[in-house]
């Protein structure tokens, strides 16, 4: 094979690899956007706790990949009940910008409240994998890629089964859909939330673990930018849809690496928000976004 | 069965129910008519939690239902039809039917309950795959009923269940919610077509801005003076 077509594949691995990190933390802001109407800002600091959870499980607690990759999720779930129960569920009948705005204080806390904790400090990942790599066609697949892309795409598995198949799922998108029928259903929709945001922060914290593996360091304001650029990612797919935010992440990964890979990485960013703009330009809605029509 | 017993509330600063009291008992077909925004849709969502009585007595079979979250008062046997159906039209019919199931845990029961909706509504076996956003206006009617009764309700409150329907459905419907309070279901009907209500219910209540301002057989409100003047055209 030539080099630019190694080249490109080698990009699409690395985007793919990013993309699914996105596409991770995008599922929680869609599934939360999609339930309670609220763009959880600090969904992206989550998913910073969620790293130095898995750095605790790592370096103090010595436990290996997967252990770690739970125990941060699991805490993260529990941080995710937490936060809604305290912060948004007494706003849930007050006016949208009043949640927005707590949820902009929510990530203030977390990240300077975490920076009180942990000090501001960067610190560095252990090396959790292997440094193997495998050459394919003149293609390097390096160990914790293709791990981190496997938990990527099982987790994304295991939350459309979920979603789809099981009572709790439907429950959820039953309360998404109509809040007060689910309520005639005898569906407890404050429990299907606290549900909702288990989950998606669980996927978040999973990401934040992926993150500090690949980027080998991790610091209280890391969930900032990959915060933001994820929800780019879940309007870019349509937000409250959940195919919308895997596609939307991968989507913006790719385009981020192949950017980087033209030589151009200083322009990345603005080629990702670029997209956006386009995308809501011609497609309100997201890409996977449907204008529903409601018959009478 | 079901007791109201000066029942105010309110939305907001805005009286909507002032001071209502009235029954239903096990069996019957009772009936709530009135123009627009005479409370019909307000008693039934108090009934169903989604709303609270400010003052007042509302019991089920005996128990104050007033302080009863919505989703507890769905197991206590009262399922609530909302007004504009309200199906969840991104699913399927089926997974309709089994929300309607949520509470229940007897998977051979649910089955069944499912069979009989299908017996009640062939239309919803013929669509059972179906996204329930694209059922036409009585199909969906027809989901909203059948979800209604997977949790195999003993009161079964109808909201406006003509709205929006042809007259050949219109009369489809009525006589399969005849034929659901004939299976014992007991049925508390919210209706502004006063005719076709009146025609299959025992009792009626007419209602006027919050109030409650005639009530009795259904049979003798449909021939009263008052009655036919107001509500049916003459």
């Amino acid at each position: 094979m030539d080099s630019i077509s190694t080249q490109i594949f080698q990009q699409i691995i690395n985007g793919l690899s990013l993309g699914s990190i996105y596409a991770l933390i995008a599922l929680g802001y869609t599934m939360v956007y999609g339930i309670i109407k609220l763009i959880n800002f600090a969904h992206g600091d989550v998913m910073m706790v969620g790293a130095y959870s898995g750095w605790f499980a790592v370096t103090v607690l010595h436990l290996p990949f997967l252990p770690a990759l739970l125990f941060s999720m699991i805490s993260c779930a529990l941080l995710g009940v937490l936060i809604e129960r305290i912060a948004y569920k007494p706003l849930r009948n007050a006016s949208r910008i009043a949640a927005l705005i707590t949820a902009i204080g929510v990530s203030l806390f977390l990240e300077y409240g975490g920076m009180i904790v942990v000090t501001a400090q960067v610190r560095t990942y252990p090396p959790v994998f292997p440094d193997t790599r495998y050459i394919l066609g003149g293609v390097y697949f390096k160990y914790g890629d293709i791990v981190m892309l496997l938990t990527a795409v099982v987790l994304m598995a295991l939350l459309h089964f979920t979603v789809q198949y099981t009572k709790v799922g439907k429950a959820m998108r039953a309360v998404s859909y109509d809040k007060d029928a689910a309520l005639l259903m005898g569906i407890n929709t404050n429990n299907i939330i606290s549900f909702t945001f288990a989950i998606g922060s669980a996927l978040a914290a999973a990401a934040g673990v992926l993150m500090g593996v690949y980027f080998n360091t991790i610091d209280p304001l890391m969930g900032i930018i990959p915060g933001l650029k994820a929800f780019v990612a879940a309007v870019l797919g349509g937000i409250g849809i959940i195919p919308g935010a895997m596609v939307g992440g991968l989507m913006l990964g790719l385009v981020e690496s192949i950017v980087s890979g033209l030589g151009a990485s200083t322009w990345r960013d603005a080629v990702a928000f670029l997209i956006l703009i386009l995308v809501l330009i011609i497609k309100p809605s997201g890409l996977f976004g449907k204008n529903v029509r409601e018959k009478v | 069965m079901l007791v109201l017993e000066d029942v105010n509330v309110y939305y907001g600063a805005i009286h909507a129910l002032k001071g209502i009291s009235f029954e239903v008992n096990q069996g019957e077909i009772v009936t709530l008519i009135g123009s627009n925004g005479a409370g019909k849709s307000t008693s039934l969502k108090t009934i169903s939690g989604l709303l609270r009585p400010k003052t007042g007595k509302l019991t089920f079979n005996g128990e104050n239902l007033a302080t009863v979250a919505p989703q507890s008062i769905v197991a206590k046997g009262i399922s609530h039809v909302p007004e504009g159906r309200r199906v969840f039209a991104n699913m399927t019919v089926i997974e309709n039917l089994e929300l309607g199931a949520y509470l229940r845990k007897d998977k051979a029961g649910i089955k069944e309950a499912i069979k009989h909706v299908y017996s009640l509504f062939p239309r919803l076996e013929e669509r059972k795959s179906q996204i329930s956003g694209t059922l036409s206006g009585g199909e969906q009617q027809m989901l909203a009923m059948g979800r209604a009764l997977m949790s195999k309700p003993q009161l079964l409150l109808l909201d406006e269940p003509s709205m929006g329907l042809a007259p050949i459905l219109v009369k489809q419907i009525f006589s399969i919610i005849k034929e659901i309070n004939a299976s014992g279901t007991t049925i508390l009907l919210v209706e502004q077509n006063a005719h076709m209500a009146l025609s299959i219910a025992n009792r009626a209540y007419v209602l006027e801005t919050g109030k409650i301002v005639l009530s009795g057989d259904s049979k003798q409100l449909a021939a009263s003076e008052e009655v036919r003047k107001a509500y049916l055209g003459g």
